[in-house]
């Protein structure tokens, strides 16, 4: 057989990506029911991260059960709306008008009885998208613990924001400054937002992944300003 | 134990027929990943597995490749292999997927993975094709482990992520070396690596 006639070529070809194709799929397929649940369990474990529970695969189920005493949906009015906030997709949420969003809230208990408001965040780093957790005390506005995630940010620089020495930072910082709303930013060594709000250190050589994580958390709070709001003012502030 | 072409093929690209420093192959991950020593070791690793995997599959395959499509196979082999080899860690090990998920992209692009399969497996046995891809995935660590070690450290002042140089130095007035961390750096690290690597090594010298 002539191996590099042009039949012999296209015959290879047409075998190589029907066979691969078989296989991806295949793989995909027999695999997707594990991944599914992987992922939920994992969602479960990022949102426990922003209270400072660090669960395990095995356990996560049990402490989500445990710490998450209560889930909300609410619109940007802070009225609490139909929906399961677990399963709302917030990437596509953030894509939306903030009027007409739906936006998840955790209710979080901790072990010494306070009560703790989880948001969930999504966004663009450089070259894929971020997201994250951030939890709040009862007051609606201290920032009580963060998370952030990425996909494919470049390892070393962007991909740092997942590390506690950057998440750490949020720690204390405050969304309200005399009464009124301001989201805190990432800004870097050495500026200052000019508004007054808090802020944080942005990371060397992860600049754009830094801003993303900024416009971030100003573009996935600001619907939930009502909500807070409301929240600030029963803690009489 | 093994015969001189086989510790050859094996040994030879950890140190004189370097993938990175003698053929200067995968320089782009070299910089993209060696900012911290941990994303580089799990990129050696990485390497390493998928390229004596693709090496072994394109060598098995040799024979029947038509000429005109080559590459197009090595490519579609490697890139297969990498998404299975993601789907099937997703499933059982979640924790090490999201530590991969980033590398998976540079893995296809890597060029040591094609000029492996081009220049190696398509005229090499399964065997031998499975040491010279273990070899050139080491080699090619060997030097990303290196420059990630002199980039965290200097730039960062930790190794794998725990600081090594102490508090008291930094009250001395030492500061880390912002520039370490950005990727120029990655380049120089790997030229003085080359320069001493060929001051020790005169017959690689180019007159």
């Amino acid at each position: 057989m002539n191996k590099q006639s042009n039949v012999y070529t296209v015959v290879y070809a047409s075998v190589m990506v029907i066979v691969v194709a078989a296989v991806l799929a295949f793989t995909a397929m027999s695999l997707k029911g594990k991944q599914q649940e992987n992922i939920q369990v994992d969602k479960m474990k990022q949102i426990l991260s922003s209270i400072g529970v660090e669960a395990t695969a095995a356990n996560a189920q049990a402490e989500y059960a445990k710490y998450i005493t209560s889930t909300m949906v609410i619109n940007a009015d802070g009225v609490a709306v139909e929906g399961d906030a677990f399963n709302v997709n917030v990437a596509a949420e953030v894509k939306q008008p903030a009027s007409e969003r739906k936006l998840p809230v955790f209710v979080a208990t901790l072990a010494d009885n306070t009560t703790k408001y989880i948001i969930p965040m999504y966004g663009a780093g450089l070259w894929g998208p971020i997201w994250g957790y951030i939890s709040l005390d009862d007051n609606g506005s201290t920032i009580y613990g963060a998370y952030f995630a990425h996909q494919g940010e470049t390892p070393g620089l962007g991909a740092e924001i997942d590390k506690p020495a950057f998440s750490g930072q949020f720690v204390g910082k405050n969304f309200f400054k005399d009464g009124i709303f301001k989201t805190v930013t990432v800004e870097k060594a050495g500026q200052k937002p000019l508004n007054g709000a808090d802020y944080v250190d942005a990371i060397t050589g992860g600049t754009i992944t830094s801003q993303g994580v900024s416009a971030m958390i100003g573009n996935s709070f600001a619907p939930y300003e009502t909500f807070f709001k409301s929240l600030t003012n029963n803690q009489g502030e | 134990m093994l015969s001189k072409k086989t510790k050859e093929t094996l040994l030879g690209p950890l140190s004189k027929n370097n993938p990175v420093i003698i053929q200067v192959l995968g320089i782009c991950s070299a910089l993209a990943v060696t900012a911290k020593l941990e994303p580089a070791f799990v990129m050696a690793i990485s390497v390493t597995a998928v390229l004596a995997f693709a090496n072994v599959i394109i060598s098995l395959l040799r024979n029947t490749i038509p000429n005109s499509i080559r590459i197009i196979v090595q490519l579609v082999v490697v890139a297969a292999l990498v998404i299975v080899v993601d789907q099937v860690l997703k499933a059982f090990v979640y924790d090490v997927s999201k530590q991969l998920s980033v590398f998976i992209g540079l893995i296809i692009t890597n060029c040591i993975l094609m000029g492996r399969l081009e220049a190696f497996a398509m005229g090499n046995g399964p065997w031998q094709s499975f040491l010279d891809g273990v070899g050139n995935g080491l080699g090619y660590g060997i030097v990303l482990i290196i420059i990630a070690f002199f980039r965290e450290l200097l730039g960062s002042g930790t190794l794998f992520g725990y600081q090594v140089i102490p508090d008291v130095v930094y009250e001395w007035g030492y500061q880390n070396n912002g520039l370490m961390i950005l990727p120029p750096m990655a380049l120089i690290v790997a030229g003085c690596i080359i320069w001493a690597h060929r001051a020790y090594n005169k017959d690689l010298q180019e007159k």
